[in-house]
C-alpha cells in the first residue's frame, strides 16, 4: 500500500455545477476517507422571516432550489396554511399534485443527463436535456416560468390551468414516453454504462436505514419508503400507486428507481387529469398567523423527504420557518459509499444521490 | 458577430445561486439552444476560458473562490453576471451572509437580469460580452493601458443584438413571448 494523499475535489469542479468541497484521502487509487466541507451556498434564508411577510416568504422558500422549486413553494404554502387553518379547494390540490409530478419528471431527466455527463457519455447527456426542454415548455405554457414558477400561493393557486391545457399536457407527455424509453434503455442495457454503474457504491438496506437516507437513494436499497403514500399532502391517496423499489443498492439500482419514477409520474399526471374536479383554485386568506400557531409538514421531493415547519408570531411575519432538505439526509450515505471506492468513481457516486447543494445549505 | 474570430470558451461558477440560473446556463449548451455551434465550450478549467459566467449573489465563503477563478483566467477576459442575484442580490439581498452581487468581489462587464435568467437572455449577454472581449483584445494588442469600455460597449451593442437574432432561429417565438411577459 502506498502512503496516504489528500486530493481536493471542488468547490469548482466540472462534474457538478454547484460548489461542494470534498477532501479525498487516497491510498494508491482507492479512496479511504472523504471529508465534506460545505457552506459555499449558505444564504441564511431562514433568517429572512424577519424581513419578509408570510406571503413573500413563499417566494423565498421557492428559491431554495431552482430544480425542485415547485415542491419547495408547495411545502412552504402547506406549512403556513396549516398554521392558519386554511382549507384549500380540491381543484388546487389536484393542480399542485400535477405540477409537482411534472417537476419530478423534469428533475429526473435533468439528473439522468448529469449522470451521463458524469461517466462521460456526452451525447446521452444532450439527448436527456433535449427531452427535458419539452417538459419545460409545458411548464412555461401553464405557469409562465421555466424553472421558478411562483404559481403556488397561500390559499391555493395563483391561476387556473384550463382543461384543454391539462389534456394537451397528457398528450405531450405520452408523446415523449417513447423517446424517454429509448434513452433510458441505453442506461439499462449499454455495456459501457453497466461497467460504470453495476456493483459500484453499494449501500445495503441496513446501512441505508441506519444512515437515514431518503428518496430514490433509500428506495434503491430496497426500502419501500415514499411519503406520497404515507403523508396527506396532495391527492396521492386517491391516485393509487405503489412505491418503486430496487433491491441491489448500487448506482444502477438508484438510476433504475429514477427511470421508473419518470414513467410513474406520467401515469399519475394522466390519472389526476382524468379525475380533476371543477371549481375555484384559491380561497382568500386574510389576517395574521396567530402567535404560537405552528405546523409541520413533510413532502416527497424528487430527491426524497423534505420537511417544512412554520410558527406564527401574531403578525404578518412568521416567527420561524424551518426547512430540512433531502440532500442533507443523503450526505452520510454518500460519505459511506465513498469509503473504499476508486478515485475515478467519485464523480458518479457524488451524482448518484442527486445532490442539491443549494437545498442543503439554503 | 463578424468580430468573433476565435472560439470563446466559458467557465461557469455557482456563487451561492439557487441552481435555477445554473441549469439555464447549461441549457444554453444543449441541443435546443446549442451555442456550441459557435465554438463556445463550457470548460472546467479557468486557465482555458475567455468568458466567466457567475450566477448567484456570492456569500462570504464563496468570495475567495470567485476571486481565485477570476485571477486564474488569462487576459483578456470578460465577466458576465447571470441572474438577478448575481446582478445585485435579488430576493436574498437582505440575507445576513450575502454580499449582494458579483460586482462586490470582481469587476463585471455584463449584467443579465431575470429569475431565473432565460437562456435567450444569457446568450444575448454573452454575445454582448464578446464585443467587450474583442475591444479588450484590441486594446491589449495596441498597447493601450486603459480600456474605454464605456465608449466601446454601446457601439458593439447594436450589431450584437442583430447578430443574436438569427442565432436563435428556433427560439425566436419563445423569445417574443418572454419579452411580452
Amino acid at each position: 500500500m502506498g502512503k496516504k494523499t489528500i486530493i481536493p475535489f471542488g468547490p469548482q469542479h466540472p462534474v457538478l455545477p454547484e460548489p461542494i468541497h470534498l477532501d479525498l484521502v487516497v491510498e494508491d487509487e482507492t479512496v479511504v476517507e472523504a471529508i465534506p466541507s460545505i457552506g459555499y451556498i449558505h444564504r441564511g434564508l431562514e433568517k429572512l422571516v424577519e424581513k419578509k411577510d408570510y406571503n413573500q416568504m413563499v417566494y423565498v422558500v421557492e428559491r431554495i432550489c431552482g430544480i425542485c422549486s415547485f415542491g419547495h413553494g408547495w411545502g412552504a404554502c402547506l406549512a403556513i396554511e396549516g398554521a392558519m387553518n386554511v382549507e384549500i379547494p380540491e381543484r388546487a390540490e389536484y393542480l399542485r399534485t400535477i405540477l409537482h409530478e411534472l417537476g419530478r419528471i423534469h428533475s429526473h431527466l435533468l439528473w439522468l443527463g448529469l449522470m451521463a455527463d458524469g461517466f462521460g457519455f456526452e451525447s446521452l447527456f444532450n439527448h436527456c436535456w433535449r427531452v427535458r426542454e419539452t417538459v419545460l415548455d409545458l411548464f412555461e405554457k401553464n405557469t409562465g416560468g421555466r424553472v421558478v414558477f411562483s404559481i403556488c400561493k397561500v390559499g391555493g393557486m395563483r391561476q387556473d390551468i384550463s382543461d384543454e391545457n391539462l389534456k394537451e399536457m397528457v398528450e405531450v407527455l405520452n408523446g415523449i414516453k417513447k423517446e424517454i424509453k429509448s434513452l433510458t434503455d441505453v442506461f439499462i442495457n449499454d455495456t459501457s454504462v453497466k461497467n460504470r454503474m453495476v456493483g459500484v457504491g453499494v449501500l445495503t438496506k441496513e446501512e441505508a436505514e441506519e444512515l437515514c437516507a431518503v428518496g430514490p437513494t433509500v428506495r434503491g436499497s430496497g426500502v419501500a419508503q415514499d411519503l406520497r403514500l404515507t403523508d396527506t399532502h396532495g391527492v396521492y391517496g386517491k391516485l393509487g400507486f405503489e412505491p418503486i423499489v430496487e433491491e441491489a443498492g448500487d448506482c444502477m439500482a438508484r438510476t433504475k428507481v429514477r427511470i421508473r419514477e419518470v414513467f410513474q409520474s406520467i401515469e399519475l399526471i394522466e390519472k389526476a387529469v382524468s379525475m380533476i374536479p371543477e371549481g375555484p383554485v384559491a380561497v382568500n386568506v386574510k389576517g395574521n398567523v396567530e402567535d404560537g400557531a405552528e405546523y409541520m409538514v413533510r413532502l416527497e421531493q424528487p430527491r426524497g423527504e423534505a420537511f417544512y415547519y412554520a410558527r406564527g408570531a401574531g403578525s404578518k411575519f412568521l416567527k420561524r420557518m424551518r426547512v430540512r432538505t433531502p440532500t442533507n439526509m443523503n450526505i452520510p450515505a454518500l460519505v459511506k459509499t465513498l469509503q473504499g471506492c476508486d478515485l475515478a468513481d467519485v464523480p458518479i457516486l457524488v451524482l448518484t444521490i442527486d445532490p442539491c447543494i443549494s437545498c442543503t445549505e439554503r | 458577430m463578424a468580430y468573433v474570430t476565435k472560439s470563446p470558451w466559458v467557465v461557469h461558477y455557482d456563487g451561492s445561486s439557487c441552481n435555477g440560473c445554473d441549469i439555464e446556463v447549461l441549457a444554453c449548451l444543449m441541443p435546443m439552444y446549442d451555442v456550441e455551434r459557435f465554438g463556445i465550450i463550457n470548460t472546467g478549467n479557468p486557465k482555458h476560458a475567455d468568458v466567466f459566467l457567475v450566477t448567484g449573489s456570492v456569500n462570504e465563503q464563496n468570495k475567495d473562490v470567485v476571486r481565485q477563478i477570476y485571477e486564474q483566467m488569462p487576459e483578456p477576459k470578460v465577466v458576465v453576471a447571470v441572474g438577478i442575484c448575481a446582478c445585485h442580490g435579488g430576493v436574498f439581498r437582505d440575507a445576513y451572509n450575502i454580499l449582494g452581487g458579483v460586482d462586490t468581489v470582481i469587476p463585471v462587464d455584463c449584467y443579465v437580469p431575470g429569475c431565473a435568467a432565460r437562456p435567450e437572455a444569457i446568450i444575448d449577454g454573452v454575445v454582448k460580452g464578446l464585443g467587450i472581449l474583442q475591444a479588450k483584445r484590441e486594446a491589449m494588442v495596441n498597447g493601450a493601458k486603459a480600456i474605454p469600455a464605456e465608449e466601446e460597449a454601446p457601439a458593439e451593442e447594436a450589431p450584437a443584438e442583430e447578430a443574436a437574432a438569427p442565432a436563435e432561429e428556433t427560439a425566436e417565438e419563445i423569445k417574443e413571448e418572454g419579452g411580452e411577459a
